[in-house]
């Protein structure tokens, strides 16, 4: 259970205070696919930054299964980390390491030898994105569809209970946005793992998205069941990015 | 030029000889030193910048003036003024090792600079995926940064290189030996042309080999 709770986020720059989050307030059940919807510029990729901590909210909560997440530090934020996968829209892969060498990554958070078994479970890991063949490729040799796989089995190894994805399939064309968002969704129903998916693209939302938020210039301005909001959207821009309405509206 | 280049190798073969595994040793052994220290310096530099993983604004100013300071110091005056402190480390302030101390501490800012560079090459979305899997700050250093930053810190190394070279040329000057040694004692002050030219075209080799073998190794290494 994630349990946003009255997050706000304000970044201090050279031309004053900029209001990314505003007192957002959001509940991801366990096992949920969960989508954040809005324009750029709404503030999603800062929230979910803030899920694990890449940003500090300024004020508010987030609690992950009762534990208040904005408490912790050193140790115990990198144990959090390690239960919380991303998935990035630039994939983030380390270029210089092998896509099995990638998969095995997470699996040692400090110095020393990998845990035993390490390669095996990697190699599982990319023949569950069906990358098996790719293990000893570097990713400048992967097209952006196998690179986002590679991340998503990368993200999967050690076994969170969470993935975040920002914009994951973003930079992706039609066909491999298809692929990756019906493997995010089969991961979703075989593990049980909640996932929190930020998106610009109501295509993602509708495909695999039990729930969603609008966000607008970092505040929701509408929740609930996706087909619910999607058969009733009440806010200019859910019906605009329906292609229901105008965007000047 | 020599009507005879026999006899001119067999009179100052010996001598070139000398002068090659002299600069040769100058330059490796101080490079060496300055690059692990620099790498640390420049770990730490890149940590603590204010858009760093570990922003230490004030840390990271004063640690820049100070390196700054270090590499505004022509190498001659820094040479000199560190002779008490080299005597006290290598029991001596001529010859090879005389050198490498005031090499070295020329160098350490420079190469300090140049892995600094070299980090802030890596994709910020690299780095955030590592951070965003919960690994220690060793781990993201000696697991992801330095060898993402790897093939460009191996182009700077020829830079650096090349760049201690003409240091070693200079430290010639107060008795050093090598090349440098060699070209201002024979070419310079008693015009003997020849050996200046010699020594010229060896250090224009020695360039061009170093230049050469770290771009063919950056490449080797080097995925992307």
């Amino acid at each position: 259970m994630i349990s946003i709770r009255n997050i706000c986020k304000v970044f201090d720059g050279k031309a004053g205070s900029t209001h990314a989050l505003r007192d957002v307030s959001i509940e991801v059940a366990d096992g949920d696919v969960y989508g954040i919807i809005g324009i750029s510029g709404a503030g999603k990729s800062t929230l979910v930054r803030c899920v694990n901590m890449l940003e500090r909210p300024t004020s508010g909560s987030i609690l992950v299964d009762g534990t208040d997440v904005c408490t912790l530090s050193g140790a115990a934020l990198r144990e959090y980390r390690h239960r919380t996968a991303m998935i990035f829209q630039g994939f983030g892969l380390l270029a210089q390491k092998t896509a099995l060498e990638n998969v095995c990554f997470p699996l040692r958070s400090g110095l020393g030898r990998m845990p035993e078994g390490a390669r095996e479970k990697g190699i599982e890991l990319l023949d569950r994105v069906g990358l098996a063949d790719k293990a000893d490729s570097y990713p400048a040799q992967l097209s952006g569809g196998q690179k986002q796989r590679v991340a998503i089995a990368r993200a999967l190894a050690c076994d969170p209970t969470t993935i975040l994805c920002d914009e994951a399939t973003s930079a992706l064309d039609p066909a491999s946005t298809i692929q990756v968002l019906d493997l995010l969704d089969r991961i979703n129903r075989e593990t049980g793992v909640t996932m929190l998916v930020i998106t610009h693209s109501m295509e993602v939302v509708e495909r695999i998205c039990k729930h969603v938020s609008v966000l607008v210039n970092g505040q929701v301005v509408e929740q609930g069941i996706t087909e619910e909001v999607f058969a009733n959207p009440q806010h200019s821009v859910t019906r605009a990015l329906l292609g229901r309405g105008d965007w000047n509206a | 030029m020599p009507s005879d280049w026999g006899t001119f190798f067999a009179e100052y073969g010996t001598l070139l000889t000398k002068g090659c595994t002299d600069t040769l040793a100058m330059l490796f052994a101080s490079t060496a030193l300055a690059y692990l220290f620099g790498i640390v310096l420049g770990v730490v530099l890149y940590l603590t910048s204010p858009i760093g993983l570990t922003p230490r604004p004030v840390f990271n100013a004063v640690l820049g003036w100070i390196v700054n300071m270090a590499r505004s110091i022509p190498f001659i005056i820094l040479l000199v003024a560190l002779m008490p402190t080299t005597r006290m480390l290598v029991h001596t302030t001529t010859g090879v090792v005389g050198v490498v101390p005031p090499l070295v501490a020329s160098a350490t800012p420079f190469v300090a600079r140049m892995i600094e560079q070299s980090l802030a090459e890596v994709p910020r979305d690299t780095l955030e995926s590592v951070v965003s899997f919960g690994a220690s700050m060793p781990r993201i250093v000696l697991g992801a940064l330095l060898p993402e930053a790897l093939p460009s810190i191996v182009r700077g190394v020829s830079i650096t290189l090349i760049s201690v070279l003409g240091y070693t040329a200079i430290a010639g000057a107060v008795g050093a030996g090598g090349l440098g040694d060699i070209a201002i004692r024979y070419g310079y002050y008693r015009y003997e042309d020849e050996v200046m030219l010699v020594t010229v075209i060896l250090l224009i080799v020695l360039v061009q080999i170093i230049q050469s073998a770290c771009d063919i190794i950056a490449k080797r290494i080097d995925h992307r």
